[in-house]
């Protein structure tokens, strides 16, 4: 099934899903040396987001959350890709920063409310395109 | 969508000025495209904090640019980072993190920022004014500018901030234009007595509210009085930018852009109304002092910075007293200030009493509270909000004339009259 994307951060990427049940805030809730979540609030605490494409409704917290991702990058921690129903800056600099310094793409678009994914399921995605 | 250039703007991507600008000048635009700009708009000054060591990452980052040749073309200040310079022996961190903090800050300042090191840089003397367009990061001096200068930056942050300075450009998009500017809430606070709203400590409490009701949209406070200061509007907006993302407010009567309610909405008055209610303070209050504990071992004051009339009325409130030996007294400001508070007789008469000042970084971000067990003190709701995740130290919320008070005993006095 192919889904129409809007393409924040361009870029190719097939990884299994993970789809988080609230916002995760980068700066202070997740961990780039371990690439786990780590805000003991967040329902899916614990949980490694390493090489995954990420399904989050939106970002969340401080403009440090730039500088974790870029560093998640550096450390190949981060996520493979990020799927958001809202346009988030900070997580887009994060992406566009690693992209200019490490050479490495984490894309990044947004879609629409996609409640039927399956944790685990992979998804491509290919610039304006999303194939479950 | 995409944001189209002019021919100045298109050089610079192509290496007029070198790579480290066609980097930022692409992240301006990438950026751009993210939120729907068609354009990109000049800017006349910037506030950084990419200053702030948060990894090897930032540090690479920077080093791209100074490598490549970039340097701010626009007044640029910089934002506290990890570092005390003046008084290096209170960081308590490692040596590692105290060399990388180090490099970083010396890149900024060889990209051609000035080294202020403060998160207030509105307590310049020159500062920007009503509708100049500035790109400037830290959450509390983004609605600092928007709300209280009626300056026009959008919420910036790491990374973009800098790539705004050497660039001179930002994406022609939110806070920039004016009809993202309007109230969409309005807050009332008439109800809270004359008395509570004489009080500085009332004005973070507010802020907590204003910032957890906002959303994303712009709140209109109305009843603030007509004394409200510069620092209560300070202290609103910090704590309201950590609570929520709280990036403008309007002061109704107050404020540049809010003469009256309906020229702060634009001519179309929000429907949505909250109320404060002194319980609505109280309860907000109490949130900020969840402890059991009354063994105090600090008081933090300055978060954001202190200002020159803050370091005063400390100088007043302290004046025949010494803090208690078992009390670590801190108050964070800017190297600038210390120097002005220094000139008007206060800064030595405070250090002979016990109190400790801090410049160029905050004692809620970096480790230089030299005892973390016991309760820690503050009249900042944003030092109280974070400095337990950050630092590790159980918090209590508290005026100021609460927190010199415990200081001198040693132990917790809280005044429940203030709060009544």
């Amino acid at each position: 099934m192919q889904v129409p994307v809007r393409c924040i951060v361009r870029g190719t990427v097939s990884a299994p899903a993970i789809v988080l049940d609230e916002p995760v805030s980068f700066w202070g809730g997740f961990d780039s040396h371990s690439g786990c979540i780590i805000d003991q609030q967040h329902p899916q605490c614990g949980l490694s987001l390493t090489g995954a494409v990420v399904f989050m409704r939106s970002g969340r917290g401080s403009s440090s959350a730039s500088s974790v991702l870029a560093e998640a990058v550096r450390l190949g921690t981060a996520p493979a890709a990020f799927v958001l129903q809202e346009t988030d800056e900070i997580l887009t600099l994060g992406s566009l920063v690693a992209e200019e310094v490490y050479g490495t793409v984490t894309p990044i678009v947004i879609a629409g409310d996609l409640a039927d994914i399956e944790p685990g399921q992979t998804v491509t995605i290919d610039g304006d395109t999303l194939t479950l | 969508m995409t944001v189209q250039l002019t021919d100045e703007e298109r050089g610079l991507i192509d290496g007029a000025r070198g790579p480290g600008v066609a980097m930022a000048m692409r992240l301006v635009q990438r950026l751009g495209e993210a939120m729907g700009a068609t354009e990109l708009r000049p800017i006349s000054g910037a506030h950084i904090d990419s200053c702030l060591y948060h990894g090897q990452s930032g540090l690479d980052f920077v080093n791209a640019l100074v490598d490549g040749g970039a340097e701010v073309v626009v007044p640029t200040t910089l934002n506290v980072s990890s570092l005390d310079l003046l008084h290096p022996e209170l960081f308590l961190g490692d040596e590692e993190t105290r060399t990388s903090a180090t490099e970083l800050m010396d890149a900024y300042v060889a990209l051609g920022c000035e080294a202020t090191w403060t998160c207030a840089p509105y307590q310049r003397q020159v500062r920007p004014t009503l509708g100049d367009d500035v790109a400037w990061a830290e959450s509390n001096a983004i609605v600092f500018a928007n709300s209280v200068l009626g300056a026009r930056t959008h919420r910036y942050g790491d990374f973009i901030d800098i790539a705004a300075a050497v660039t001179g450009r930002v994406p022609n998009a939110g806070l920039h234009l004016t009809e993202n500017r309007y109230a969409s809430l309005v807050v009332d606070v008439r109800q809270l007595s004359a008395e509570l709203l004489a009080t500085s400590a009332v004005f973070p409490m507010i802020g907590l509210l204003v910032g957890r009701a906002a959303g994303n949209d712009i709140p209109a406070v109305v009843g603030l009085p007509p004394t409200t200061t510069e620092d209560d509007l300070k202290a609103l907006g910090a704590a309201g930018a950590s609570s929520g993302s709280l990036a403008m407010f309007h002061a109704v009567g107050l404020t540049p852009e809010a003469p009256t309610l309906e020229a702060a909405s634009g001519g179309h008055v929000p429907q949505r109304t909250i109320s404060v209610s002194a319980a609505d303070i109280r309860a907000a209050r109490d949130e900020l002092s969840q402890t059991t504990s009354t063994t105090l071992t600090s008081v933090n004051l300055g978060t954001p910075h202190y200002s020159v009339s803050e370091i005063g009325k400390l100088h007043r409130a302290m004046t025949g007293k010494t803090v208690h030996e078992s009390v670590a007294f801190y108050v964070s400001t800017g190297r600038e200030v210390l120097a002005e508070a220094g000139l008007r007789g206060w800064v030595a008469p405070l250090e002979a009493a016990g109190v400790t000042f801090v410049t160029d970084t905050c004692t809620y971000i970096t480790p230089i509270v030299r005892d973390t067990t016991g309760v820690a003190m503050s009249d900042s709701a944003k030092w109280a909000y974070y400095a337990p995740g950050n630092i590790g130290v159980e918090s209590v919320f508290a005026s100021l004339g609460e927190c010199v008070e415990s200081a001198v005993a040693g132990r917790i006095i809280r005044d429940d009259r203030l709060w009544a």
